[in-house]
């Protein structure tokens, strides 16, 4: 990818191609990448019933290796990054010491200990890339042996989400797609070119990621199109995020939030040693915390925001940190922060109603389950 | 497409002047540049508009946009089928999708608004 040294601006090795195709660029945490191409309601539901290609070249890739790499991101990570196998992904957040979420990311492990050459990669939001580097190079010590090298420049991503998405890939790739399992990876090839391929995604639906080498993305990005499957901007990946119940750093979670207030407890292994963060979490959980995120659905046809009012009963209880309108369930949904005293029992059950203040207006909503809608990714599969 | 017809603002509204009064919607090059219209709020009909005055609201999937009034006046109708099927808004801007419908207006205020031409030339000689 390159860097215009006088913008700032980062570009996609797909620029050209995402302008011919008719994508609609917008500038996204310092890259300029597509937010739609024939709409985002189509290319939604495109995602959820068939399959869709995505280019997400923006994410940032740092990998970790030498002999301290696991010592190093054990202390870093809130997961408990030893039980992966090589080739492993795990879903993790690093926190600052008081708790808050640096970033959320994906961890895989490339080559396990046996290879004498341990190896990581971690996949960070494009947003926190130069903040998590350094935030990593500040953490080792001189005396441990470890390699940093952000390699955000050197890879292209592709993404193809979506029910059909093992159907459609397979007719490229000489490995059997159904060795992958869910959070798993592996060098292989699509459509002969070299790739790390694993089954991941930010959709609720199966799907694969593809990591590469950014010279071979025009062709890779070509020879997929030509089969068919559709190209999908960062505007459906946040509807299908949303849906799915995913969290999105800088909305949803942020250095003021903490992975037990956003209902990440499971990634934040308390049992595995000692790490950042820990012991501002360790008190969180053993005092109670006295905020959470919620996830509602709107009573009428009003679209939450991020930046919304909440109330219950009149009285204000937090804040719309993600809202839009829902292609699935033709409606608004969103996720929220909202406030209760420590003291006593949670009181925000779902089902409960609530009003959301959209212009001055109050507008009823109730309390849901995350996911808004299940999709075909099976997890833990 | 920028219909010869019709007069239009800097915000992407335009107006159709039909037997002294004024209908009122957004240009396709809006409705394009919001993408897909999921929520419509329009102005009760009786209510007393100035020129240029925010008078409702259009949301995209991503966005939340305000609809300004091309001319002061009366609200006589407004077009109650865009709150069940906002996407007309995009398939048809300048024909099912219009929103509201002005009457007593004043013709004097129609200087302070772009012919096609001067509008072409705003957003930049789209066809």
């Amino acid at each position: 990818m390159i860097t215009d040294v006088n913008s700032n601006k980062n570009f996609t090795p797909l620029l050209s191609l995402h302008q011919k195709e008719g994508g609609k660029l917008i500038p996204f945490a310092g890259w300029q990448m597509p937010v739609e191409y024939s709409g985002i309601i189509q290319e939604h539901r495109q995602v959820r019933k068939d399959a869709g290609l995505f280019d997400l070249s923006h994410m940032g890739e740092i990998q970790v290796s030498g002999k301290d790499a696991l010592e190093l991101l054990q202390k870093l990570a809130t997961n408990d990054l030893s039980l992966l196998q090589e080739g492993q992904a795990c879903y993790t957040v690093m926190c600052h010491e008081k708790g808050g979420i640096l970033d959320d990311l994906i961890v895989y492990r490339l080559q396990g200990k046996l290879s004498n050459l341990d190896e990581y990669l971690l996949v960070v939001n494009a947003s926190n890339t130069n903040k998590i580097l350094r935030w990593i190079k500040d953490h080792i010590s001189a005396d441990k042996e470890v390699h940093i090298q952000d390699l955000t420049h050197e890879t292209a991503l592709l993404a193809v989400q979506g029910p059909n998405s093992q159907k459609f890939l397979q007719e490229f790739c000489p490995l059997d797609l159904n060795s992958i399992r869910y959070y798993y990876g592996t060098q292989t090839e699509v459509a002969k070119i070299s790739c790390f391929l694993s089954r991941t995604g930010y959709t609720g639906e199966d799907g694969f990621e593809l990591y590469f080498n950014p010279k071979f993305a025009e062709q890779l990005w070509t020879t997929l199109r030509k089969k068919g499957v559709p190209p999908i901007g960062l505007g459906a990946r946040d509807t299908l995020r949303l849906e799915a119940g995913y969290l999105l750093y800088g909305n949803d979670i942020s250095e003021e939030i903490s992975p037990l207030t956003a209902g990440l407890s499971w990634v934040v292994k308390f049992g595995k040693g000692d790490f950042i963060g820990k012991q501002s979490l360790l008190k969180q959980k053993e005092e109670g915390i006295s905020q959470k995120l919620i996830a509602f659905t709107m009573e009428n046809r009003s679209i939450p925001r991020k930046g919304y009012r909440l109330f219950l009963n009149s009285e204000k209880i937090g804040i719309t940190t993600s809202g839009t309108f829902s292609p699935t369930l033709e409606k608004g949904i969103g996720l929220g922060i909202v406030e209760f005293s420590q003291m006593k029992e949670d009181p925000f059950k779902t089902g409960m109603k609530i009003e959301v203040e959209i212009r001055g207006e109050k507008h009823p909503a109730l309390i849901c389950k995350k996911p808004f809608i299940k999709g075909s990714v099976k997890y833990g599969s | 497409m920028v219909p010869e017809n019709l007069y239009y603002t800097k915000e992407h509204e335009w107006v159709l002047l039909q037997n002294g009064k004024a209908k009122i919607g957004i240009t396709d090059h809006a409705q394009k540049q919001l993408g897909d219209v999921v929520y419509v709020e329009l102005p009760a009909v009786g209510a007393q508009l100035k020129q240029m005055s925010s008078c409702g609201i259009i949301e995209s999937v991503k966005a939340v946009s305000e609809i300004y009034s091309p001319l002061s006046g009366k609200v006589k109708t407004s077009n109650i089928a865009l709150s069940d099927h906002p996407e007309k808004v995009n398939h048809s801007p300048f024909g099912e999708g219009w929103m509201f419908e002005l009457e007593e207006i004043q013709e004097s205020e129609l200087k302070n608004l772009l012919s096609a031409q001067s509008y072409r030339e705003l957003i930049g000689n789209e066809s």
